[in-house]
């Protein structure tokens, strides 16, 4: 036995510091990371002089009307954009999901069956895969500025999200019921309708209104874009340094933000009971 | 039904939620908008099509390389920096000393965590400057709040007799936390960290929009001048940076857990 | 070398926990606490380890009372108080070694501790009280890779690690099966008699304080009982001192959970 221990792990820790340092050190440089550039005169001054400007926030009549239609625009982007969103994931989650094939039942239709999931659940990716904002870009160059390119980017986005969700919500849900229908020769809607919504209703829901919530807060970063609603009337304000409205602008969001949570979790308590 | 539920509340929020979408179809005039987009149906094909067609010049590869690479940069460093500045925050947030540091450190906690990346890079390009640092800052400042909050969770729901056990043995109060209370709290600190390392990665890619680097900047620029199938190219390396991050970080914490 | 004088201790709730207690311990000493469950076996030994502050009456260690000290003053009397706890307060991926170092954190400096994370500064050391423990070969090992045995053990190499002046034990061995129960106790009382440190032990198995330890205190109800040299102990006073509590209640009282709860009060 030896008379000096090492610590069998000290190898390894030092090996993974040094490249720790190694991918760190040139990424670093990559980001540009300079914090003396913070305390650069001129870069303080202008951020100074624009934070100094947030108070008081503005609160002229003409101001105000403006946010409050942003505001309601920006609900009301929300609101149509998960509406969209359902129409485009209900029917993908049923071509998804594994609950309701007959391809289980039948043999000769499995490769049939296993395709079409194939195809949905590819087409799910896709539009979740890209962020809505960049859809959001894309749709303003088809739409041009204002809230459709935003309520198009939030259906297809939250679309491709909710299909994959709502497909999952219904695969790990009890299918005794649903397989006993489809045996029994039910229609596919049928066993949908009698057999799986009724016991997976109430998840199906609650996610689709957690879902909102976070739209609301997706629409107002779209509006930086030009997609409309108070995100758009941000970016107008940042760029002229309007710091008073700025402020006002950003106090709403984060009031919205509060209320968006609370609606979202009291019809949440009213679907579970 | 039981007693605290509305009546009829199906039907009664069903319509609710039909009146709502309703109002909003009206209020955002999006009839007549859509319905334009599908008068020039023609032209949005011919639009979707040069997004078929992606730029693989090895000249512009190597530019969305390039900025792949700043993209990966800004995510990593600023999940770092906001890893560095969540701790800072959770401690105090945890109510570890005293409630004055605790209620503000949860203030500091919640604004950070509400104001969206986007917006707070807005605020850093005017710090910064344009350029990835910009973006890095704006990504660390929201992560911050949102790590901050889960690691005094975590901090909370750590046992504390190993920390108080090391304190009454004379043991100062950073080396009882170091040594009683950082190993049970570490691992999933780490695990928080990665997980929030996954969606910065995607944010990374946005935050050029308001010229704070990265693959953003350079499809921004791209959709602005119509050069869709240099756009298509971007997207795509979008997509492949996010697998590729969702792959690396998912290897790491399978690590960290059987480690 | 310790003396209370009339000390009481009230509980959140105001039920006394200890009530005039008069005791004093000489250097050396070897100590065995018996009672039922809810004497406040624990409550005194954390008193006497200066982890809580009596409500009244007069605590005095080495003739100081700690709760006149400087809080730094108070910390480094602490550091010389080693503490063993029912279920041993590791954190459950530290290492064997780090966890055994942790004895000495109250005499290293902050720079020691930190370096001492990075890579283990006492190797040697941590592998000289664990030998004797039979688990010189765990040194690298996670702890909750360790039975409750062996972590209990891991508990005592870092007190003999710490080299305290004072050794308290709230029931080292209630958890451990009767052979490893004696052996830890016997190694606790072996290191005491080498280096000739005080010992204060609580202990459900009677049968081992009355032959292990030199002196025995019975509590019962926050009073003291009886407070006997170990050889004097008669079948009669253990029957009084557990009258009504029941066969069952030695049993019961191994749960942990009034500990438990008196760790998060302080």
């Amino acid at each position: 036995m030896s008379a000096v221990v090492r610590d069998p792990a000290a190898r390894g820790r030092a090996t993974l510091a040094v490249l720790g340092l190694c991918v760190l050190w040139p990424l670093l440089q990559i980001a540009e990371f300079k914090p003396a550039v913070l305390f650069a005169p001129g870069n303080l001054a202008t951020l100074g002089g624009f934070l100094a400007t947030f108070l008081p926030p503005a609160t002229d009549a003409g101001f105000l009307g403006l946010l409050a239609a942003a505001t309601v625009d920006t609900l009301a982007i929300a609101t149509v954009g998960i509406a969209l969103a359902m129409l485009i994931a209900v029917p993908l989650a049923l071509l998804a999901t594994r609950s309701l094939s007959i391809g289980r039942l039948d043999a000769r239709l499995r490769p049939l069956s296993e395709a079409v999931r194939l195809c949905a659940r590819a087409l799910t990716l896709v539009l979740r895969g890209v962020p809505e904002l960049v859809w959001a870009l894309i749709f303003v160059r088809i739409f041009g500025l204002g809230p459709a390119a935003g309520v198009a980017a939030l259906a297809i986005t939250y679309g491709g999200m909710l299909a994959k969700v709502y497909a999952e919500i219904l695969e790990s849900t009890d299918l005794t019921p649903t397989r006993a229908l489809l045996a029994a020769g039910s229609g596919r809607l049928g066993a949908l309708g009698y057999g799986l919504l009724p016991v997976a209703a109430d998840e199906l829901v609650s996610y689709t209104v957690y879902r909102w919530e976070c739209a609301v807060r997706a629409s107002v970063v779209m509006g930086f874009v030009g997609a409309g609603g108070l995100g758009q009337l941000m970016d107008q304000s940042m760029k002229m340094l309007n710091g008073g409205e700025a402020c006002s602008i950003l106090i709403t969001f984060l009031l919205l933000v509060m209320l968006a949570d609370a609606l979202s979790a009291w019809l949440r308590r009213q679907v579970r009971g | 039904m039981t007693a605290g539920r509305l009546p009829y509340r199906g039907v009664l929020m069903t319509a609710g939620v039909l009146v709502a979408v309703l109002a909003g179809v009206w209020r955002l005039d999006l009839v007549p908008a859509f319905a334009e987009g599908a008068d020039s149906l023609g032209e949005l094909i011919g639009f979707l099509q040069r997004f078929a067609a992606p730029d693989l010049t090895p000249a512009f590869l190597a530019k969305v390389g390039q900025g792949a690479v700043e993209t990966l940069a800004i995510s990593l460093i600023g999940t770092l920096l906001a890893v560095v500045g969540g701790v800072a925050l959770a401690l105090p947030a945890s109510g570890r000393m005293g409630w004055p540091g605790q209620a503000a450190a949860r203030f500091c906690l919640n604004l950070l965590r509400s104001v969206p990346e986007l917006v707070w890079a807005t605020l850093t390009v005017l710090a910064a400057g344009l350029g990835p640092f910009a973006g890095t800052l704006a990504l660390a400042l929201h992560t911050a709040g949102v790590l901050g909050r889960l690691y005094a969770e975590a901090l909370e729901n750590t046992p504390p007799a190993p920390e108080a056990a090391l304190h009454e043995a004379g043991s100062g109060a950073v080396a009882a936390f170091l040594y009683g209370t950082l190993p049970a709290v570490a691992p999933q600190w780490v695990a928080y960290g990665l997980y929030r390392w996954e969606m910065n990665i995607r944010m990374a890619a946005i935050l050029g929009f308001v010229g704070a680097g990265g693959l953003g900047a350079q499809l921004y620029y791209a959709l602005s001048l119509f050069q869709e199938s240099q756009a298509a190219t971007l997207i795509i390396a979008m997509l492949v940076l996010s697998l590729l991050v969702d792959a690396m970080s998912g290897g790491l914490r399978r690590r960290l857990v059987t480690a | 070398m310790i003396s209370l004088t009339a000390v009481s201790m009230a509980h959140a709730g105001g039920r006394l926990a200890l009530d005039g207690i008069d005791l004093s311990v000489s250097a050396g000493e070897r100590v065995a606490l018996i009672g039922p469950s809810g004497a406040g076996k624990t409550t005194l030994l954390r008193l006497i380890g200066a982890s809580l502050q009596p409500t009244t009456g007069l605590l005095r260690i080495d003739g100081v009372d700690p709760w006149g000290l400087s809080a730094r003053d108070l910390q480094r009397l602490r550091a010389g108080i080693g503490k063993m706890h029912q279920t041993p307060p590791i954190p459950p991926r530290q290492r064997v070694v780090t966890a055994v170092l942790a004895g000495r954190l109250g005499q290293w400096p902050l720079w020691r501790a930190m370096a001492s994370l990075v890579y283990p500064l006492d190797i040697a050391g941590a592998r000289a009280v664990l030998e004797p423990l039979g688990l010189a070969e765990r040194l690298f090992d996670r702890c909750d890779q360790l039975s409750g045995g062996q972590l209990q053990r891991v508990a005592l190499a870092r007190l003999f690690y710490q080299q305290p002046q004072l050794e308290l034990a709230d029931e080292p061995v209630s958890a451990l099966d009767p052979a490893l129960a004696r052996a830890v106790a016997v190694a606790l009382n072996d290191d005491a008699k080498r280096r000739g440190v005080t010992l204060i032990a609580s202990l459900h198995a009677v049968e081992l304080a009355l032959s292990e330890f030199s002196r025995v205190i019975g509590l019962r109800n926050g009073r003291v009982a009886f407070d006997l040299p170990a050889g004097q102990v008669g079948q009669h006073h253990v029957e009084a001192l557990y009258a009504g509590a029941g066969a069952g209640q030695v049993a019961e009282a191994a749960k942990a959970e009034p500990r438990a709860r008196l760790t998060r009060c302080a």
